[in-house]
């Protein structure tokens, strides 16, 4: 036998064992995808066959029609996208700029805010979810209110049902200044003293040398938040009531809640996943080697 | 370290560091310094009473338990009274009427010593029940998440074909979110027609097997803990395969030398290098084993029978859905202590055993 063969041979159960696992890690997701576009006599008579899992010659757009027609789809998709895409950026900036503050400059009190910044990763957001409630119950909102004068800027009480009260919170992340903190300590000192013996400013070391540097960490921690701030359904769940400001994962669940349809539930969960797929998908490279590269293996 | 920039701009350490600061006091201190507080009060959402400092009545409430002994019934010739189920005993009203200390007691747990029946009252026993869920959820999820992340990450490091195709869709879950999870994996463990027992019926030829997952108390607890394995063992797989990478391949080629085989080297070389990454994995699972809250919110709202109520879903329910602030706080504070206390053990084993 020759040394190719032996080793194919040898090869061959590891490869079964791994399309085997790829099978149970795809195939819900696969049925969810698959009976998306079948009614559900469809989806119930094809349930022992293969078809479960791969859309069959009868597939149709119905049922995406649908949830579209009976539900306020578009609103969840658009507020959670304005409110990922908020955390995102915003999270990004303030997460980066403490994190350079903490590399990159001196002051009193850097070693102490560093270490709490580190304990408070360990910190379960189910732990401050009650508390915060209780506490955006009270904090002020300006708005344009109507007083005896005409119109002026008053301030209401309370920050339920509204967006900032589902980004404020979520933008300062410790695990995200950490991951940056690592980055920016591992860039080599000589970019810095270059940009500043041209006379370069924090500012401008921040912003033209640092940041464009660290497009790895940039993408990691934009995955990291977009991911939290697309799948929240805790807090929502508890700061909004009303539809106008609810995000897609209690939209989901009360659909889930409601409709006796699976291809339409299906339908649904689809619309609420492929956004997220997408983002992993165009990011996965930077991702995957961010998470290797990190210091989070010790 | 000479590249720090020096103290000639104050405005600018604010500038930077400001607004992160901020928000973390906002959004993570000022809450846990507020829950604090609200622990000593009888404080709602939204309440007509103005809120009262109550003591330590919150954490009476949620803590108190007394254990005590059942006699069974006997007749008048002192004989144990027996039925179908067995033993008889006295149901908790009579028991609770002969004692006086237990006015707002009910049984949190029980079980058979003999001839008699060890009872643990609570005057919350629902926090007794999903403190001990809880425990059980991680102890399921824990061995299954880590080992099935860990088999993963050794299947893609290895020079397969196909590897990058296969993490990617070991990961795939991980970015589906809980609640669709929760959704898609309600339909495939449904009992009749759900592709877990179908599978089940067809691997064991048996066409009456398959038990109610969702149903049953017995069977909700670990099917949640499968589904939640499924959705997130692709996240400790890269955390793992980048453990795995960072082993250097001179060990292993030392290990051959000296003619260990595949087990040895996996015991002698692979897990000794991966061990930071192992109580990293660990610690990170069992934080989110401990705040389990959506996938029972969606699947089984706590039951049956409370068989899935966790501690988190019990704050909820009584911080959230009752308004009940000051006892959700306290809730909410234990079981922060018991977090810490639980990674700080697992830490401190974690360097004992590197010791030895």
């Amino acid at each position: 036998m020759n040394a190719f063969l032996r080793k194919a041979l040898l090869r061959a159960p590891l490869f079964i064992l791994m399309g085997l696992l790829g099978l149970v890690f795809a195939a819900p997701l696969l049925f969810m995808f698959a009976s998306s576009f079948k009614h559900d006599e469809a989806i119930f008579s094809d349930l022992s066959s293969w078809s479960s899992y791969v859309p069959d010659v009868g597939w149709s757009m119905a049922n995406y029609a649908a949830i579209f027609e009976r539900s306020n789809l578009p609103l969840f998709l658009f507020n959670s996208t304005l409110i990922a895409l908020a955390v995102v950026v915003g999270g990004i900036l303030v997460n980066s700029m403490l994190a350079f503050s903490l590399s990159r400059m001196r002051w009193r009190g850097r070693g102490a805010v560093l270490s709490v910044v580190v304990a408070m990763m360990i910190i379960p957001f189910e732990v401050i979810a009650i508390p915060l409630l209780s506490l955006v119950a009270r904090l002020p909102w300006p708005g344009i209110e109507q007083g005896a004068l005409g119109w002026h800027l008053g301030w209401h009480i309370g920050w339920f049902n509204s967006l900032h009260v589902q980004i404020i919170p979520f933008l300062a992340n410790a695990f995200c200044v950490f991951l940056f903190y690592q980055f920016f300590r591992d860039i080599p000192p000589e970019l810095d003293e270059a940009a500043k013996m041209d006379g370069a400013g924090p500012w401008a070391l921040f912003f033209r040398i640092i940041l464009p540097n660290s497009r790895p960490v940039i993408a990691t921690a934009a995955i990291v938040l977009f991911i939290a701030a697309w799948n929240q359904y805790l807090w929502p769940i508890m700061v909004v009531q009303g539809e106008a400001a609810r995000p897609v994962q209690p939209g989901i669940q009360q659909f889930f809640g409601r409709s006796n349809s699976w291809g339409q539930i299906m339908a649904y969960a689809s619309v609420v996943t492929l956004p997220v797929l997408a983002v992993f998908l165009a990011f996965q490279r930077q991702f995957v080697a961010s998470v290797a590269g990190s210091g989070i293996k010790g | 370290m000479k590249t720090l920039l020096g103290r000639d701009y104050p405005l600018a350490v604010g500038g930077f560091a400001g607004p992160a600061l901020i928000l973390f006091a906002a959004f993570i201190l000022a809450p846990l310094l507020l829950a604090a507080a609200a622990t000593f009060t009888n404080h709602r959402l939204v309440s007509p009473e103005p809120t009262r400092y109550v003591g330590l009545d919150n954490y009476k409430r949620l803590l108190a338990l007394q254990v005590l002994t059942v006699e069974p019934l006997r007749d008048a010739a002192g004989a144990v009274l027996r039925d179908e189920d067995g033993m008889r005993f006295p149901t908790w009203r009579q028991t609770r009427g002969a004692r006086p200390e237990l006015v707002g007691y009910r049984p949190a747990w029980q079980f058979g010593l003999g001839e008699r029946r060890v009872v643990l009252a609570a005057t919350d026993p629902l926090f007794y029940r999903s403190l001990i869920n809880t425990f059980l959820f991680a102890l399921l999820v824990l061995p299954l998440q880590c080992g099935v992340a860990l088999g993963l990450a050794l299947l893609v490091n290895q020079r397969i074909a196909g590897r990058i195709f296969f993490r990617t869709v070991y990961f795939a879950p991980v970015v589906t979110s809980m609640v669709v999870a929760s959704i898609v994996w309600s339909f495939m463990l449904n009992t009749d027609r759900g592709m877990i027992n179908e599978l089940l019926r067809a691997l064991t030829g048996d066409a009456n097997i398959g038990p109610d997952w969702l149903g049953e108390s017995h069977y909700a607890l670990p099917a949640i803990a499968i589904m939640s394995a499924w959705q997130g063992a692709g996240f400790q797989m890269l955390v793992f395969l980048a453990g795995l990478q960072s082993i250097s391949p001179e060990l292993y080629e030392a290990a051959t030398l000296m003619g260990a085989n595949a087990w040895q080297r996996f015991v002698h070389v692979t897990l000794p290098g991966l061990r930071n990454t192992i109580v990293f994995v660990m610690v990170s699972t069992m934080l989110m084993a401990f705040g389990l809250f959506t996938q029972v919110d969606v699947m089984t709202a706590g039951g049956p029978l409370d068989s899935t109520t966790t501690v988190v879903y019990h704050a909820v329910r009584s911080g959230f859905k009752q308004q009940d602030i000051g006892y959700g706080s306290t809730i909410t504070l234990v079981f922060f202590g018991i977090v810490l206390l639980a990674s700080a053990l697992q830490r401190f084993m974690a360097s004992k055993g590197a010791d030895q």
